[in-house]
């Protein structure tokens, strides 16, 4: 049965996926293969159909169309096996409150034929002093983590993870980002969906852009913001009543690709600031026109999406 | 990194299963605080007393009205006080006395009774006192007759309420102990996480029929054992088979609990489903009084209730010794419900 998975070549494959409700498409065709190792993000906003594809690989909904392949191995064949080398962290799951932490971990490890000692996960996610603490006396973040001690006690070959930072406040987010960092570096494969850009950029190896049921965009978050033709955004502002630039001159500098006069400022994408930042005050010196602001940012997966959908990934 | 073993699954599914019995202080009121406070609640109202005196009262003023009062007294099961005419009304409206006895009412030699007819302690009064009166007026009996009291454990109200009582708790361990459980859990993800995993979904049910086998067997001997020490409940039966028709019970309620859980996401909608199950029974199935106080053309709905069939197979086994196999019918409707209620609930439930 090992030796199945290690000729496996894909960890996920996933081929025509789709999944209705009623006249909702939820899932509309979704094609995706991640190897081995990798840390695959499905990004998109609420309502996309991410947390649906999701489930439907964790062998919990069943598709309406499509092939599902996780380690070489369908569900309808191979549950059990399947269920011993997965992971699986739900959105929103309540774990009994009344439990302890130890309790819980043990629990979960209980089902598993094989799998991590609970004393060794409790430490891994750093719930070593809350070990006797009752699960409805612990912080969201703590929560979470438990919860991902659950999902990887089994000690899993491929880990899903839905949202797992959803509603937690900053450290609490960077200290799971870390945990899962960690896990990658065991060489374990993961696939976890969010709706926030940073998350998907720092953990995930490849990202799927996912709309309406559908992939939009697919590749490394590099390959995605690259795609834009830029990785930086420069705007600035000249001071009142001074002349107006023609955008035909700014596109002439050095490493500008798109320029835009909008609403008395303009937005230069560029490729590298460190060329262009230097030929535009070059520019304007040589002009004596005079500078009122400048700032930059780089260019994000929040950029791709809005560039791809004309919308927002996040309402708030 | 790895260990080969982990603890044994279904010790672990039962550990959680009593922690968390144990750490909600309402669930063990329910199951041992309730059923102690009815039976010390019962065991004050149906404590023993001496037998109940009927109280009467003669209408003073009239030329025979001592020597009646003299006559009733010498009856111990009378209590006898002389009143006016009028506060002797008032006491039997207000049921301090149940008959007045009014002499030379018509005029001359003759007594009235007055009292109200469809009471059986009134009338039972009325017979006293005449009785006692035609004797002290010189009255002989043509038989010779005599008394020999017997006080049978067996025939009492407690005797009759404590099975009764011992029913309702094996149902409702069962219903409630599945069912808030269950939902609870559905309507958390907690389920759906479980079935995430390898575990087994039969020994996920197979933790709820452990516990509350352990917990059913604190509850009944507390209940069975007070009632026994306390009460003098007889207990004719052998108490294996009275062990034997509680745990086909629990198994019968454990199904009918199940399937009430099989598919609801919500609290109030088990709640109300639970409801809805346990209000017919509570009423029909000869708890606190007989069930045989309902319409004839109703009995075979009510004798196929699952409540009724254990309430009389406990009272048949307790109070009169049945044996065992003579309980077959009452068996055998438990044995049908919990078949086709666990039936239905495997294939019905819903597991996310």
């Amino acid at each position: 049965m090992q030796s199945q998975s290690t000729r496996a070549t894909h960890a996920l494959r996933v081929e025509g996926l789709r999944k209705y409700y009623g006249d909702v498409r939820a899932v509309d065709g979704v094609d995706i293969v991640v190897p081995p190792g990798e840390c695959f993000g499905l990004l998109g906003p609420n309502g996309a159909g991410k947390t649906t594809t999701i489930e439907v690989c964790e062998g919990l909904l069943t598709p309406d169309a499509g092939v599902v392949e996780l380690l070489g191995l369908r569900w309808d064949h191979d549950e059990h096996e399947l269920r011993e080398r997965l992971g699986i962290q739900l959105q929103e799951t309540q774990l009994g409150e009344k439990l302890t932490v130890e309790e819980t971990v043990r629990l979960f490890r209980s089902f598993y034929k094989r799998g991590r000692a609970v004393d060794d996960v409790i430490h891994v996610v750093q719930l070593d002093e809350k070990r006797d603490a009752r699960v409805g006396k612990l912080s969201g973040g703590q929560k979470q983590r438990l919860a991902l001690a659950c999902a990887i006690v089994g000690d899993p070959d491929l880990l899903f993870l839905d949202e797992p930072t959803t509603g937690l406040d900053p450290q609490s987010r960077r200290q799971l980002w870390d945990l899962i960092t960690e896990f990658k570096r065991l060489g374990r494969t993961i696939i976890l969906t969010t709706h926030y850009m940073d998350e998907a950029e720092i953990l995930c190896d490849r990202v799927a852009i996912v709309d309406h049921g559908k992939v939009i965009a697919l590749g490394t978050p590099f390959q995605l913001i690259a795609s834009l033709g830029a990785e930086h955004v420069v705007r600035f502002g000249l001071a009142p009543e001074t002349p107006p630039i023609d955008e035909a001159t700014l596109r002439s500098l050095d490493g500008v690709r798109v320029a835009r006069a909008i609403a008395g400022e303009y937005e230069l994408q560029v490729g590298a600031l460190h060329q262009t930042v230097p030929a535009l005050l070059a520019f304007l010196a040589a002009r004596q026109l005079e500078l009122a602001q400048l700032t930059t940012h780089s260019a994000t997966l929040e950029d791709v999406f809005v560039s791809l959908t004309g919308r927002q990934l996040r309402d708030d | 990194m790895t260990e080969q073993h982990g603890d044994n699954p279904l010790l672990q599914l039962v550990l959680v299963r009593f922690r968390e019995y144990l750490r909600e202080p309402e669930a063990l009121f329910w199951s041992f605080g309730f059923p102690i406070l009815l039976a010390i609640g019962l065991g004050i109202a149906f404590r023993s007393k001496p037998p109940d005196v009927a109280h009467v009262a003669v209408v003073s003023g009239a030329a025979r009205s001592a020597a009646y009062v003299d006559a009733l007294r010498r009856d111990r099961g009378l209590a006898v006080e002389a009143l006016s005419r009028d506060s002797a009304r008032v006491a039997l409206r207000t049921g301090r006395v149940a008959v007045v006895i009014t002499p030379g009412a018509d005029g001359g030699n003759g007594v009235e009774y007055e009292y109200d007819d469809t009471r059986p302690d009134a009338r039972t009064a009325k017979l006293l006192a005449n009785d006692a009166l035609q004797r002290g007026e010189g009255r002989q009996d043509v038989l010779g007759a005599s008394d020999r009291f017997v006080r049978e454990a067996g025939s009492r109200y407690i005797d009759f309420v404590v099975p009764g009582l011992l029913g309702m708790t094996i149902m409702g361990g069962g219903i409630w102990g599945l069912g808030f459980s269950i939902v609870d859990q559905r309507r958390k993800r907690l389920l759906k996480r479980l079935v995430a995993t390898p575990m087994s979904r039969a020994q996920y049910l197979a933790s709820y029929v452990v516990s509350r086998f352990v917990l059913l067997t604190i509850e009944a001997v507390v209940l069975v054992g007070a009632s026994v020490l306390f009460f003098k409940i007889p207990m004719r039966g052998s108490w294996l088979s009275i062990a034997a028709i509680v745990v086909i019970s629990a198994l019968a309620f454990g199904g009918l609990g199940l399937l009430i859980a099989a598919r609801s996401q919500t609290i109030e909608g088990v709640s109300g489903l639970m409801n809805l199950c346990m209000l017919p029974m509570w009423v029909l199935s000869g708890v606190f009084f007989s069930s045989e106080n309902f319409p004839r053309a109703v009995q075979p709905f009510i004798k196929a209730l699952p409540l009724t069939a254990t309430n009389d197979a406990l009272r048949a086994s307790m109070l009169r010794g049945v044996p065992f196999a003579a309980l077959w019918p009452q068996l055998g409707v438990l044995a049908l419900w919990m078949t086709i209620c666990f039936a239905i609930a495997l294939k019905i439930f819903r597991w996310r």
